[in-house]
């Protein structure tokens, strides 16, 4: 698992087999919510990646630099929290003079990404993995890809679903959860890859 | 204290039924999902979550002619990853085996929506009392959902219940329901079932 094999290792399996939203569960609040059209799922795609990247590699210094030296470990989720919620308010703050464009486009999905349990998720997976400063760096941005990859194809779904004839009491949010177990089915396929 | 909203049992009933977290507000979806495997799971899980949340409603309550409106969710978020803190230690001192089945899953109890939604909606506006009570309701709203769910994948993936044989050696559990494609297909069955049992329901008020 050494060198750049160990790195593409990683970045497959947290992109494909352990899938972020589909196998491990995690992130589905915005998964289902912000899925309706495939335009607003790539940008909440990509402010996702961007955060997770970078709230991966900023919790990984903060938990060897400041919690382990201390010794104070128990602190991990409350300081992780804080972390992520400062990052995005800074992130949302950065995008906002340098590229309003971009910020435009991603709105009220920055502020809400605090709440994306993949988030905070990457970032205590990478600590108890042992994983070193580039791993965590590779599993965060795989992470976020793999979420992308599922919103997207997701949102692609659920627009041909709204044309489609729905018995009334599933209408919406239950044909959305069944239909991502389905997904998540045809998830299983790539289990032997790694 | 001037709507019969504050009487104990209606705050109660409501976190209970009319505001179910899972089936009825559709809140905290990945812990639902994720960790459904089985009855004792969904238990545990939904203890560890009314502590915390009946801990944070409470505090919130108390502090909430102190906390500036312009901070109040960090402050909340400060607040809630402290009872999951709590939380956390002891279910790693006393019941391990808990622990490691609910693993990664309990320090994300800090983002379970249901809980911040709670603080926001409810505890920053209500007295301690009721912001208890309101705890407490949602709470077991949402540990019932959780046991549902579970047993539901439990009976179907495993054939067992709380861990005890059901069908004999015969049977051949579907394991799907066991993945997480089985918990997605589950709830989103569960939750048309609810659907359709509450507009029967209306109509027939209606009809009256």
């Amino acid at each position: 698992m050494e060198g750049f094999t160990g790195i593409l290792l990683i970045l497959l399996s947290s992109i494909l087999v352990n899938n972020f939203v589909l196998s491990r569960i995690l992130g589905i609040c915005p998964f289902l919510g912000v899925s309706k059209r495939v335009e607003t799922a790539v940008g909440m795609g990509f402010a996702v990646t961007f955060v997770m990247a970078l709230a991966s590699v900023i919790c990984w210094i903060v938990q060897k630099a400041i919690l382990d030296p201390l010794n104070i470990g128990y602190m991990q989720t409350i300081a992780f929290i804080l972390v992520i919620a400062a990052l995005v308010q800074l992130v949302e703050m950065a995008l906002q003079k340098m590229v309003p464009s971009l910020y435009q486009a991603l709105g009220i999905y920055l502020p809400l990404i605090t709440t994306n349990c993949a988030v905070l998720g990457v970032a205590i997976l990478n600590i108890d993995e042992g994983y070193n400063l580039i791993q965590t760096l590779v599993n965060g941005i795989g992470g976020a890809l793999g979420f992308m990859l599922a919103i997207v194809l997701f949102a692609g779904i659920r627009e041909r679903l709204e044309l489609a004839r729905i018995p009334e009491p599933l209408k919406d949010f239950p044909i959305a959860l069944i239909s991502a177990g389905l997904m998540s089915l045809a998830f299983l396929g790539f289990q032997g890859i790694v | 204290m001037n709507k019969k909203k504050t009487r104990p049992l209606a705050i109660l009933k409501n976190g209970l039924l009319d505001e179910n977290p899972t089936f009825r507000l559709l809140l905290g979806m990945c812990p639902t999902l994720a960790i459904t495997t089985a009855a004792i799971n969904g238990i545990g899980m939904g203890l560890a979550a009314t502590f915390v949340l009946v801990g944070s409603n409470v505090f919130v309550s108390l502090l909430r002619n102190f906390i500036p409106p312009k901070v109040r969710i960090p402050a909340f978020v400060v607040i809630i990853a402290a009872f999951v803190t709590i939380v956390q230690l002891v279910l790693k001192a006393y019941v391990p085996a808990l622990d490691k089945a609910l693993g990664l899953f309990i320090p994300l109890i800090v983002v379970n929506c249901i809980i911040i939604a709670r603080s926001e909606a409810f505890a920053y506006k209500n007295s301690v009392g009721a912001s208890f009570l309101d705890g407490i309701g949602i709470g077991i709203g949402f540990t019932i959902a959780l046991v549902l769910v579970a047993s539901i994948r439990e009976i179907l993936g495993n054939g067992t219940i709380f861990g005890a044989s059901l069908f004999g050696e015969n049977f051949a559990p579907a394991l799907g329901m066991v993945m997480p494609a089985g918990g997605f297909i589950t709830l989103g069955l569960l939750i048309g079932l609810i659907n359709k049992v509450v507009s029967v329901r209306q109509k027939k008020k209606g009809a009256h």
